[in-house]
């Protein structure tokens, strides 16, 4: 089985286009969490060719979106301190902080390198004894398992220069917080894909059971999306709210118990700041008591100075789904991919570089 | 160290003048560059096209290639874009010192192999030695001049509404190739770089009709920027249709897992073709017969509203714009 053209084979989606046309008889509004999703729906042009019945709107589900400026800067003045190496996943280094920008920082000096695994920044602490490395671990449940491994490798090998600076963030409280404000009316959830293969689809079903909100976990790919959104409307036709899989071959609904072990050994719960949401209790992690010497906020004196919030961003109403990126007026003007103003107009998964990048709505 | 490039094999000295000729004359065997004069000195007459480029891959070793083929192909498509036989070329080697010299021998063999398959002759050349960290290895710049038939009239801006869109191969061999023999990346793949010269299929083309409105290589930025690139030149707009546009089931997972689109990835022996509709046919069928366009496929049409925009029919039927590159390709992080 070919994992990736098996699931945009064209008469597959026709099919399930007309199906959906078909059954959806009730005006609703479905929200995908993951930044992921967002993408795949634009680059596909899904929104075009579902029935006038069905609203979509984006959710919070892109990790760089949701970092707080204030951890930004946190991460910019660690990569200030000498003998500091900042280690970073790609998609951090455009993000505009309060001030700069880690690609900012990296070409007047800064030592910012780029990984794309953890372990990554595991070999360069190695390597680099007289340095100090710092992980930036930015994230939800996808990364912390990855991240947790690489402390307890580190534990294990004696590796005492690298820290993490723990940024992670939990899906399913930030939903509940989004939920209990009120602010956007949900009939339906498209739930993370990535997220859920670690974390199963149990911990969305307080969604179902307290709200009432149909919720179907959905892969990547545009049949996927098209599956998914078929699901949902079969929930709200037939008046249900249960959670459902429409990605069986990446997500069990225990979810993968080893990756959930490795981040419950090393991490614990913590309350945590989501841009424009604000503090989410219990919405993040921090390093239990026994990992903390791999701390990177207790283990420098990080001074990130005052946090500033970009004048005319709305990054934040558009992450809790009030608004849309064609209501800022920023948008494609005084922020492009090119010039970002706002993290979701830099991350690859921002509901803003999507709508940019793929013409929303042409 | 008798094996690695020194400071001194760039000072002019006598160690400079024994690489200059017992690797590079010996190597790329020809009387103009024999000579060692200041300048290679040639006849012409007609139309001459010059170009240069400046290659800085890393890895210098990639399957399929390394930046020695690169940097020949590079410049040879470059001139084959604007409709013009290669010539002759200039090779300049920016060297970080510590280089092993049998690495740079292996990039000369390169080299000296793809001048000749793509029909060139390095006439003058140039070489430094810099500190270490002063390069990464190794820094090749080519320029090359090439001629231009009568009757060719290529350019960016001759796109007009009605002709045909023609692509030579899979999209994206080239950049994931690469990606996947970078530091803190190598994932396995069979894939190869496509790097190759493309002035046989562009004169194979060429010789099915000299009308042919516009040429490129889709190399950094992808299929995408260069497409969007002559929209905006020719002041018309390009449809594309997804389905038809093909890619590699390797390059399609490397893509998906790095978070990637296709469109925006690297190709180094791919052309995209702007031509009459009329001629449409015959340009393929010739372009079919050549070993780098034998994959050419019809991807789009020239239309006349939304000039400078590229949109793309996806394999859902709807219509999304497809834009330029911004800045770099950043894997994602979930």
């Amino acid at each position: 089985m070919k994992f990736i053209s098996e699931f945009r084979r064209p008469e597959l989606a026709e099919g399930l286009i007309s199906q959906i046309h078909r059954e959806s008889k009730t005006p609703v509004r479905f929200m995908e969490f993951c930044g992921g999703h967002t993408v795949t729906i634009f680059r596909y042009g899904i929104r075009q060719v579902l029935p006038p019945t069905i609203d979509m709107v984006s959710g919070p589900g892109c990790p760089i979106c949701v970092t707080a400026n204030v951890d930004l800067d946190k991460a910019i003045a660690l990569s200030q301190i000498s003998d500091v190496i900042v280690a970073t996943f790609g998609d951090m280094l455009k993000v505009p902080g309060s001030r700069s920008s880690l690609q900012e920082v990296k070409a007047d000096g800064a030592d910012v390198h780029m990984v794309y695994s953890t372990m990554d920044a595991l070999r360069i602490a190695e390597d680099n004894p007289a340095k100090s490395v710092v992980f930036l671990g930015i994230g939800f449940e996808t990364t912390a398992p990855t991240i947790a491994a690489s402390i307890l490798q580190a534990g294990e090998k004696g590796i005492r220069n690298y820290y993490v600076l723990s940024l992670h963030k939990l899906c399913p409280p930030v939903l509940r917080a989004i939920l209990d404000s009120g602010e956007v009316k949900l009939h339906g959830l498209i739930c993370p894909g990535h997220v859920s293969t670690i974390i199963g689809s149990h911990p969305w079903e307080f969604i179902a059971r307290d709200y009432g909100i149909p919720c179907v976990v959905s892969g990547f790919e545009p049949l996927d999306i098209l599956q998914c959104v078929d699901m949902l409307v079969a929930q709200v036709e037939n008046n249900e709210s249960r959670v459902e899989i429409a990605y069986r071959r990446g997500v069990r609904p225990e979810g993968n118990q080893q990756a959930l072990k490795l981040m419950e050994r090393v991490f614990e719960p913590c309350s945590a700041e989501w841009r424009g949401i604000g503090e989410v209790p219990d919405s993040g992690l921090r390093l239990r008591k026994e990992y903390q010497h791999f701390d990177a906020e207790l283990a420098f004196d990080i001074e990130p100075g005052p946090t500033y919030e970009p004048v005319g961003c709305i990054c934040g109403d558009i992450l809790r789904g009030v608004k849309t990126p064609a209501d800022c007026q920023l948008f494609g003007k005084a922020c492009t991919p090119e010039h970002p103003v706002g993290p979701c107009m830099v991350s690859s998964e921002g509901s803003c570089s999507a709508y940019y990048l793929y013409g929303g709505g042409f | 160290m008798k094996d690695k490039i020194l400071l001194a094999h760039g000072s002019g000295g006598k160690l400079a003048h024994e690489l200059v000729e017992r690797s590079f004359v010996k190597a790329f065997d020809n009387p103009l560059l024999a000579k060692l004069d200041d300048s290679a000195v040639f006849d012409f007459s007609g139309r001459l096209a010059f170009t240069t480029d400046s290659y800085v891959v890393s890895p210098i070793f990639f399957p399929g290639g390394d930046i020695g083929k690169l940097a020949v192909c590079g410049t040879v498509n470059d001139l084959a874009m604007s409709g013009a036989k290669p010539l002759y070329l200039s090779l300049s080697f920016i060297i970080e010192e510590g280089l092993p010299q049998s690495e740079l021998s292996e990039i000369v063999v390169s080299v000296q192999k793809a001048a000749q398959e793509a029909g060139v002759e390095i006439v003058t050349g140039d070489t430094k030695v810099v500190h270490r960290g002063s390069a990464d290895k190794l820094f090749v710049n080519t320029a090359g001049v090439g001629m231009i038939s009568e009757g060719v009239d290529i350019s960016g801006g001759n796109a007009r509404p009605g002709d045909k869109v023609l692509l030579s191969g899979t999209i994206g061999d080239h950049g994931i190739a690469v990606l996947s023999q970078r530091e803190g990346l190598s994932f396995s793949t069979q894939l190869e770089s496509d790097c190759a010269p493309l002035w046989s299929l562009v004169a194979e083309m060429l010789s099915a009709s000299p009308n042919i409105h516009c040429l490129r290589d889709p190399t950094r930025g992808g299929l995408a920027t260069s497409l969007n690139e002559l929209a905006k030149q020719s002041k018309v707009s390009i449809r594309i249709e997804e389905e038809k546009i093909p890619v590699r089931e390797e390059v399609l997972a490397a893509c998906e897992m790095l978070g990637f689109d296709p469109l925006y990835v690297a190709n180094e022996g791919k052309l995209v073709a702007i031509v009459p509709d009329e001629d449409v046919d015959k340009i393929l069928k010739a372009m079919r017969e050549n070993r780098d366009g034998k994959d050419a496929v019809i991807i789009g049409e020239v239309r006349a509203e939304h000039p400078g925009r590229v949109v793309m029919k996806t394999c859902l039927g709807a219509s999304r714009i497809v834009d330029m590159l911004a800045g770099d390709l950043l894997p994602r992080i979930c």
